[in-house]
């Protein structure tokens, strides 16, 4: 369950506060960390040990920003999935994670007989058109062509934010992990 | 939130220098006391206009999000990917339905018999069969669960 927070030391309101601070983003002034350390009653070098511990042991991937695709007029997001054995999955998905037009590669459960695809990845561009040459490509130089596979644009994106795992108003508790 | 379309907006002008500054941020903000201005040198900018900059990006919805990227799991949480057949007399009823719940981070209407696609994000691992069974009463639907088994790393940049 919540192992990776097990391993780092029991969070404190402050950090639970922080955390909940950053999800929001990441202020937009000279010295963020000590607009957030401000704001929840830490210091500034306090504030980036925290965020630095917190990406050591893996629970932020990095800062950085997500593009809103449809915004910038990259509108042909497609889905590709891909029906493969499951004793070359791993190759496979490693493959395509490598080509540069891949922008996301996960395997998950197939669920039948509605759904027999077990990879996805995700390709993204400005018209589908090139996105089909882009996944040509990849099946040619891949050689896939006996892999099923199909492609799902998307047509229309009814809600895009990134995901809220702390409640600012939460209990510090609700979120203490469980002894193992 | 729930009247949210996002479907066909004007694509944003960007000149030459958003551009220089969403590739250079995709790649991450360092850690340090004045991260704007070590990145505004690096990429030809005055610290304020960065500043400025990004703001103006985030108000005009360019950017969905400036801040750390979280790893669900490990924070404790629950992610999947579900989809949904929709019939398509339904489409706006189940849409409103779906994005009612706030556990819900995106959703896109996709071509396929499974016409509805979206990603659950919750606080706890358990929280995820929660929210499927909430989703499946509010719409009359089966969810097609789809967790991520395993995940196969790209180099996450989307040049603009």
């Amino acid at each position: 369950m919540s192992r990776s927070l097990s391993i780092t030391a029991p969070e404190t309101q402050a950090e639970h506060r922080l955390r909940a601070l950053l999800e929001t983003g990441l202020p937009l002034t000279p010295r963020p960390w000590r607009t957030l350390a401000e704001q929840c009653g830490m210091s500034e070098g306090e504030v980036m040990a925290c965020v630095q511990r917190w990406q050591d042991v893996g629970l932020i991937k990095r800062m950085g920003l997500v593009v809103r695709h449809h915004a910038l007029g990259v509108c042909a997001n497609a889905m590709v999935v891909w029906n493969v054995p499951d004793d070359v999955v791993g190759e496979l998905g490693r493959r395509l994670a490598a080509e540069p037009a891949v922008t996301l590669c996960y395997r998950r459960p197939r669920r039948l007989p509605d759904w027999p695809y077990n990879l996805f990845c995700m390709i993204h561009g400005t018209r589908r058109d090139r996105v089909l040459a882009a996944l040509d490509e990849i099946v040619e130089r891949q050689a896939l062509q006996a892999i099923p596979h199909r492609v799902l644009f998307s047509l229309k994106a009814y809600k895009q934010r990134g995901g809220r795992y702390t409640r600012e108003d939460d209990s510090h508790d609700r979120r203490t992990p469980q002894p193992a | 939130m729930i009247a949210e379309r996002l479907s066909r907006p004007e694509p944003a002008a960007l000149d030459a220098a958003d551009r220089r500054i969403i590739n250079r941020l995709q790649d991450g903000l360092p850690l340090v006391e004045s991260p704007f201005a070590a990145v505004a040198a690096e990429i030809d900018l005055s610290e304020g206009e960065l500043l400025y900059r990004l703001e103006r990006l985030r108000d005009s919805g360019v950017l969905s999000r400036f801040g750390p990227m979280y790893h669900a799991e490990r924070l404790g949480g629950g992610l999947t990917l579900a989809a949904l057949e929709v019939p398509e007399t339904d489409f706006e009823r189940v849409t409103a339905a779906v994005n009612a719940f706030p556990e819900v981070a995106h959703n896109y209407r996709r071509e396929h018999r499974l016409n509805m696609w979206f990603v659950l994000a919750t606080e706890t691992p358990e929280g995820i069969a929660e929210a499927i069974a909430a989703i499946e009463a509010a719409t009359g639907l089966p969810v097609f669960n789809m967790p991520k088994q395993e995940e196969f790393h790209v180099r996450l940049h989307l040049p603009v």
